[in-house]
């Protein structure tokens, strides 16, 4: 190894929690100007140390004979309970840990230069930064992770900080339930997870991601064979411990039927969703799947083919119920798991080797650029909504000319991930699609009408908020036109994001990251690409024809569509199902008996053998009543039994 | 029927009844007078026996010196001529029923053993008692002696420093 | 002395000692106490002599013991007495029911 990765790799994940430590111990006694640029400072440390180790690994010696190496880092022994298991904590890097590096590092940095303006004034601005730091620090942590077990912990940070930063409001009723639903659906998803890495861990006798790959991912090898031996319910061992390890995916990423918290979730912050919710935590599910894709792919397809079609399935569905929500982040919530969704259904219909994991490749890319535009999209919502005052599309219209760096940012962003030509998620949906193409049919077509839809609704947020209504000159309260030039920092963070994005397209993905490590070709097949764009275009139209300008088009559909409408409006009703299951299923069938023979059986023995032991006490305790006759009674008689006993028990 | 075996059943029936009187009594003073005269019965007993040297010590410790205290203690503490009350009923029960327990144990052991007499003749002179007494090979009780003494000692030093008035309680009351 | 069966000194004793029980335990008064006291330590001289007597006369133990009894006992009338006057000091009482505050 000619790099030495220690001392970047240790900077990378120390400085975050270290910044998170001093910001949340110093609180309130520094200024929120120093405790924001603590936060800036070290982020934009860890954003150039994250480039110069892609720089270093991608260009310079992570390939070793035309494949990229894993290259484990550090990978010290932590707990060790036996010669064969012990938990080791270390740091690999990889073509996806490194990409990841960089999506999570520069989306976070630009996070923090945009809540550098939206949080001003807020109460708790230090302890904002401190919890931006211990996300990231988590998430550097859960991607560089070497084996499965310290994903698993990192896994559990991530959802800690999601927590906090979602009930950052924590005044807020409904913050705070938002903040408690998200952290319940996660760890109730990541019981299936943990049960997945004990299942998966146990018969691969190890934790560690190289060996249980190298083991688990040659069907020859002794360990496969004996886990793909069993069946149960149709699948193997192996296939049932994959689809628990998915579960816990699925409920980070937010997969239907886990889905409900991400919507939720917009309770927190602005900059909280553009970081956490959009571009990084909730692609660690896919990022789970990524790592273990091998295993996947060669080893149990079928568990593969259920990934795919939780994909598929989730994605048109929240793309459906995008179409008729009326709150800015809510739309782009929903936006979110469909995207999301795409990228787990291009890693199921995924092959592996050469050409045929090019779904793999896709997937990453994606994620990569839907990291930046939805960041982008977020941003521009919160820019959005802090000049209107107002989450609600009906308050919003015409916003063109008031804020021109927010319009432009996000008209990019939207052309991005409606997948029109020479934006980046033309380049990425490309070849998601072509995969899906080569993979399943059906997924294919799902994922066809889902980019149409995802395009409609995109731009239906995108010309109700910025046309509709009349461009207004100085509207209303505030008397003055620009409400950016108040904010910096927030349209530098815009800018940067246009930058990349625009940028991030061109990048040729498949010569860095593929399943296999060596690098792909992904040709650029015309007679593929036309539909998407096509679908995307078409979605584009109605959504200029219904929104463009002010008209009651919308309204007529609506009514006509009925029930439908009412139906996705209310998100089909998930929560509800949900809230039926527990409150009148569980709460009472399993809740309350639980909690009557606790508070009468458990307590009513403690409290029984108290009552008992004074019982016994009282009545006890007459016998020390001072009276020396009433001892010397006891006394002989003690003498006459002791007398008995000698003389009769032989 | 010898004149021994009637003396003995005469004492023996005083014994008991000045004992029974001594413990069922009210009035304070008459059970020690009663007590008195168990403690004679006892030591005609000694006498029958021929342990001349027991009788005298009993009736010179016992009668002259240990129920002279007692009564001096009524006196002190302000007894004659008062009634004792009666113990309750049930610590009446109670007790008669425990000492009995005891006594049928004890005898129902005793009876059943034959004793076997030796028939030797017992010295009981004085100058036997006096030459064991201060022996110090086997069967000699010099050291019991000497120990006993030192008893007697502590016993005088230990009633005076407990009954003692102190100066202080006097004058606060 | 040959007449009269061991056994039936024996008895005697043994109805004493059990009569100076009853009257240790039923007795209010302490000083009535005591002399049920006196009465158990006679009666178990009177078995120490006429064991002495009977079963084992070359030796006069039997007799030396209950010498030392008498001497002990008379010691410890003197402490006893001396107690009861310091309980009638505190208590203005000899009665042994009200003497009853080393208690719960």
């Amino acid at each position: 190894m000619d790099m030495n990765y220690e001392i970047p790799m240790l900077l990378i994940l120390f400085l975050p929690i270290i910044s998170f430590v001093f910001l949340s111990l110093a609180g309130r006694r520094i200024s929120p100007s120093v405790a924001g640029l603590t936060g800036i400072t070290v982020l934009s440390v860890v954003t150039v140390l994250s480039f110069f180790v892609a720089y270093n690994y991608f260009f310079v010696n992570g390939e070793v004979n035309g494949v990229y190496q894993k290259i484990a880092v550090f990978n010290e022994v932590w707990l060790k309970f036996s010669d064969v298991l012990s938990i080791n904590l270390g740091v690999m890097l990889d073509p996806i840990s490194v990409m990841m590096l960089i999506v999570i590092s520069f989306i976070s940095c630009m996070v923090h230069l945009y809540s550098w303006n939206y949080m001003h004034g807020e109460d708790r601005f230090q302890m904002y930064y401190a919890y931006l730091s211990l996300f990231t620090f988590s998430m550097l942590g859960l991607v560089v992770a070497v084996n499965i077990f310290q994903m698993y912990i990192f896994w559990e940070l991530v959802g800690v900080s999601s927590f906090l930063l979602i009930g950052f409001y924590y005044t807020k009723p409904s913050a705070i339930a938002a903040a408690k639903k998200a952290f319940i659906v996660t760890r109730f998803a990541d019981l299936g997870f943990l049960l997945g890495i004990l299942l998966v861990s146990q018969n691969a006798g190890t934790l560690d991601f190289a060996t249980m790959i190298e083991r688990l991912a040659n069907p020859h090898s002794p360990f496969a064979q004996s886990m793909l031996a069993g069946s149960f319910l149709g699948m193997s061992t192996l296939s049932w411990g994959l689809i628990l390890i998915f579960i816990g995916g699925a409920g980070k990423s937010a997969m239907f039927p886990l889905h409900i918290w991400l919507p939720d979730a917009m309770e927190g912050p602005t900059p909280v969703s553009a970081l956490i919710h959009a571009a990084t935590m909730v692609v660690a599910g896919v990022f789970l799947v990524a790592r273990l894709f091998p295993i996947f792919a060669v080893s149990a397809p079928d568990a593969l083919h259920i990934v795919g079609y939780v994909g598929a399935i989730t994605a048109l569905f929240a793309a459906i119920i995008a179409c008729t929500q009326t709150d800015i982040k809510r739309v782009l919530a929903y936006s979110t798991v469909s995207q999301i969704a795409f990228m787990m259904f291009s890693l199921g219909v995924s092959g592996w080797g050469e050409e045929a994991s090019e779904g793999f490749t896709g997937s990453l890319f994606h994620l990569f650029t839907h990291a930046f535009f939805k960041a982008m999209l977020f941003m521009g919502a919160g820019a959005v909504i802090h000049a209107v005052h107002s989450n609600e599309m009906e308050d919003m219209g015409g916003l063109r000319k008031k804020l021109p760096i927010t319009h432009l940012s996000f008209l990019i962003a939207c052309l991005a991930i409606a997948g029109v030509p020479g934006f980046a998620g033309f380049f990425s949906k490309e070849v998601i699609l072509s995969a899906a193409f080569h993979g399943d049919k059906l997924i294919y077509a799902i994922g066809l009408l889902t980019s149409g839809i995802t395009a409609f609704y995109m731009f239906r947020l995108y010309f109700r908020i910025f046309w509709f209504k009349e461009a207004s000159h100085g509207h209303g309260e505030h008397g003055h036109d620009n409400h950016e030039s108040h904010t910096p920092m927030m349209n530098l963070a815009l800018i940067l994001l246009i930058i990349a994005t625009l940028v991030v397209g061109y990048i040729p993905f498949g010569h860095f990251v593929s399943a296999d490590g060596k690098a792909i070709e992904l040709p650029f097949h015309l007679a593929l690409a036309i539909p998407p764009v096509t679908v995307g275009l078409l979605g584009i139209a109605i959504a200029y024809m219904l929104f463009a300008k002010e008209n009651d088009k919308p309204t007529k559909i609506t009514n006509a569509l009925g029930g439908f409408y009412k139906a996705a409006y209310n998100k089909f009703y998930i929560d509800e199902i949900y809230l039926f299951v527990t409150k009148k299923i569980l709460f009472n069938l399993i809740g309350r008996p639980a909690a009557w023979v606790d508070r009468n059986i458990v307590d009513n023995i403690y409290n029984g053998s108290a009552t008992l032991t004074a019982v016994t006490s009282e009545s006890i305790k007459k016998m020390q009543s001072g009276r020396v006759q009433t001892y010397a009674t006891y006394f002989l008689l003690g003498v006459i039994f002791v007398a008995l006993l000698f003389l009769f028990a032989n | 029927m010898n004149i021994e075996t009637v003396v003995f059943y005469l004492l023996s029936g005083m014994i008991l009844t000045f004992g029974v009187m001594t413990v069922t009594t009210r009035h304070i003073f008459r059970a020690a007078i009663y007590l008195l005269f168990a403690l004679i019965g006892i030591a005609g007993i000694y006498l029958m026996m021929e342990m001349n040297f027991m009788a005298a010590l009993q009736v010179v410790i016992y009668v002259g010196g240990i129920v002279v205290l007692i009564i001096f203690s009524i006196f002190l503490t302000h007894q004659v001529g008062e009634k004792v009350s009666l113990p309750k009923p049930r610590q009446v029960i109670q007790s008669a029923l425990v000492a009995f327990a005891g006594l049928a144990l004890v005898l129902a052991v005793l009876i059943p053993m034959g004793f076997e007499k030796s028939g030797a003749e017992c010295d009981s002179s004085v100058k036997n008692i006096g030459m064991q007494l201060l022996d110090y090979k086997n069967f000699g009780y010099v050291l019991p002696f000497e120990v006993i003494s030192v008893f007697l000692l502590a016993a005088l030093i230990g009633s005076i420093v407990i009954a003692i008035k102190s100066n202080n309680s006097e004058e606060n009351n | 002395m040959e007449q009269v069966p061991l056994v039936h000194i024996l008895i005697l004793s043994s109805i004493l000692f059990f009569l100076g029980v009853y009257g240790f335990f039923a007795r209010r008064n302490m000083l009535m106490m005591l002399m049920s006291t006196e009465l158990i330590l006679n009666s178990v001289n009177i078995n120490f002599i006429a064991f002495n007597k009977y079963l084992f006369p070359h030796q006069l133990e039997g007799m030396f013991f209950s010498m030392f009894i008498i001497t002990v006992a008379a010691g410890e009338v003197s402490l006893a007495i001396a107690i009861i006057i310091n309980l009638y000091r505190r208590f203005k009482t000899v009665d042994v029911e009200d003497t009853t505050t080393m208690k719960y």
